[in-house]
């Protein structure tokens, strides 16, 4: 079976800037739920991107599956409020849909109702299952999440990952997201991507928790990071965002 | 009562504008390119003193003028530079740049104020058909890319998504600024083209509910302003453009005032 998408040796490069990302292999086969995790700046949502072919490539391969339906999931936007849209109307941009349609892709996201309220009015929550319910508009095989719980508190986080597993079980889709919150996603993953401008080591998430890559760069315990919906308070000198040693990484490439 | 030719041509004008200018404005608010309009009609002076200076038409040389502005513009944004600064710059640069340049044509003096505030009352046929291409190009191209457009503006990573290029859509914004300015000069003039992308729409929020009623009620209110400002410069004997900015702006205040009215009351009313 041809995989949905398939990556070889994608270098991407902004300008004169160091490569974002180098030699990055990646596969995803249908059904399957990949996580991208890695430190801020780690070429995570570029890998996204590069991914689905929305930035150029300074050398590689991404071949994707002929007539590929993806429904992405932006990081959190940032609407004007001088912009008047209602939800139906923003589920409907570049998309055709009836009325009762509107109403059971709400209704699919515990979002019912919602129709004629202004997308500037929606609380944080709210706005993330719109943005889900328009992703999921065009009976997607593959949902891409850019970090679609930005802005969001732990148990609001909690709910709508719960809520991405309904909606994958429900469809059979293949689910391509990328966190740096990782101990909410992992548990529901087939495989974990540990990125930090290349492929750092990847598995099925107990693999990556307790391979050393993958601690060098976020310096957390398998318990932390395999806690579904748990909470940590306890992060003290190993905050995720703030690898202590890059080197440690390279050391098998 | 006999209604002169030359103010039926000035009212044709004027409502082809508010045509072309009402949708428009509403990207210009939404993208906040408010600034961006400003150079852009700026910049006509410059294209004015060019065209005077050449002897071709002054709409093609506004036209291409500040189809330049634009693109300069959008070369120069993404390089360091705060946009306002690198806007005020440029806006202010042509501009001085053509009023320095029209005191240098030879011979015929060049009435100044008409370019800078607009002479909508001299139409003629000839500016009235190219005014009606200009606006017909704008709609259609703005009708043709609504949708794209719009997700471009919603956000930029959706718009990727969806296998469009926001750029290319922002090209579609410069190319129909840069035919609104041409066309607005002659209603407006260069200093008031601003007003006429803007007061109108910001008036339509106020009450719109969705992206399309908000560019059909900014139409409605600029084609009110051209009646309202055309009708009082005649029976006032004031000057034509900024009269009808003058309306615009007072339709704002109070559209404004009566939505501050209608909440000050409703919660009276509840408490």
């Amino acid at each position: 079976m041809i995989p949905l998408i398939e990556a070889r040796g994608l270098d991407v490069a902004y300008g004169h800037a160091p490569p974002v990302l180098h030699h990055v292999d990646f596969t995803l086969r249908a059904g399957e739920i990949v996580t991208i995790v890695g430190p801020n700046g780690s070429g995570k949502s570029t890998l996204l991107r590069a991914l689905l072919g929305m930035v150029p490539l300074s050398g590689g391969t991404v071949r994707r599956a002929p007539g590929l339906r993806v429904g992405y999931v932006p990081q959190t936007l940032h609407l004007d409020a001088n912009l008047p849209l209602p939800v139906s109307r923003f589920l409907r941009l570049n998309r055709r849909l009836r009325a009762d349609e509107v109403a059971a892709l709400l209704a699919r996201v515990g979002a019912p109702g919602l129709e004629t309220r202004e997308m500037a009015t929606l609380s944080g929550g709210q706005f993330q299952r719109v943005l889900l319910a328009r992703a999921l508009a065009g009976d997607p095989q593959l949902l891409v999440l850019d970090e679609p719980t930005q802005g969001l508190d732990q148990p609001g986080t909690a709910a709508f990952y719960r809520l991405i597993e309904e909606v994958r079980r429900a469809i059979g889709c293949a689910v391509l997201s990328v966190s740096h919150d990782l101990h909410v996603v992992m548990s529901a993953s087939d495989r974990v991507v540990c990125l930090n401008g290349h492929v750092c080591c990847e598995g099925t998430p107990s693999v990556v928790s307790n391979a050393p890559e993958y601690r060098a760069l976020f310096g957390l315990g398998s318990q932390g990071a395999l806690a579904l919906y748990q909470h940590h308070h306890d992060h003290g000198a190993d905050h995720p965002d703030h690898p202590h040693d890059h080197e440690v990484c390279d050391h098998d490439h | 009562m006999i209604i002169d030719a030359f103010v039926l041509r000035a009212l044709a004008a004027g409502l082809l504008l508010a045509l072309a200018a009402g949708p428009l404005g509403c990207f210009v608010v939404w993208r906040r390119m408010a600034y961006f309009g400003d150079a852009t009609a700026h910049g006509a002076i410059l294209g004015v003193a060019l065209a005077l200076a050449f002897g071709i038409s002054v709409t093609l040389g506004t036209l291409v003028t500040a189809l330049v502005m634009a693109l300069v513009i959008a070369a120069l944004q993404g390089r360091g530079w705060a946009v306002d600064t690198l806007l005020g710059v440029l806006a202010h640069s042509a501009l001085a740049l053509g009023l320095v340049a029209v005191s240098f044509l030879p011979g015929v003096r060049v009435d100044l104020s008409a370019w800078l505030f607009g002479d909508i009352l001299t139409v003629g046929a000839a500016d009235l058909w190219s005014a009606a291409a200009g606006v017909g190009l704008v709609l259609a191209l703005l009708a043709w890319r609504w949708e794209a457009l719009l997700s471009a503006t919603i956000s930029e990573d959706l718009a990727r998504s969806l296998g469009l290029d926001p750029r290319r859509e922002h090209l579609v914004l410069v190319l129909a600024l840069a035919i609104v300015v041409a066309v607005a000069l002659k209603v407006v003039g260069a200093l008031l083209i601003g007003a006429m992308l803007l007061i109108p729409p910001a008036t339509a929020r106020v009450y719109a509910r969705s992206p399309e009623g908000m560019a059909m009620a900014a139409v409605a209110l600029a084609a009110l302003a051209v009646l309202a400002g055309l009708a009082a410069s005649l029976v006032l004997d004031t000057p034509a453009g900024p009269s009808i900015v003058t309306a615009s702006a007072a339709f704002f205040a109070g559209t404004l005032g009566g939505a501050a009215l209608r909440r000050a009351i409703l919660s009276r009313v509840r408490a």
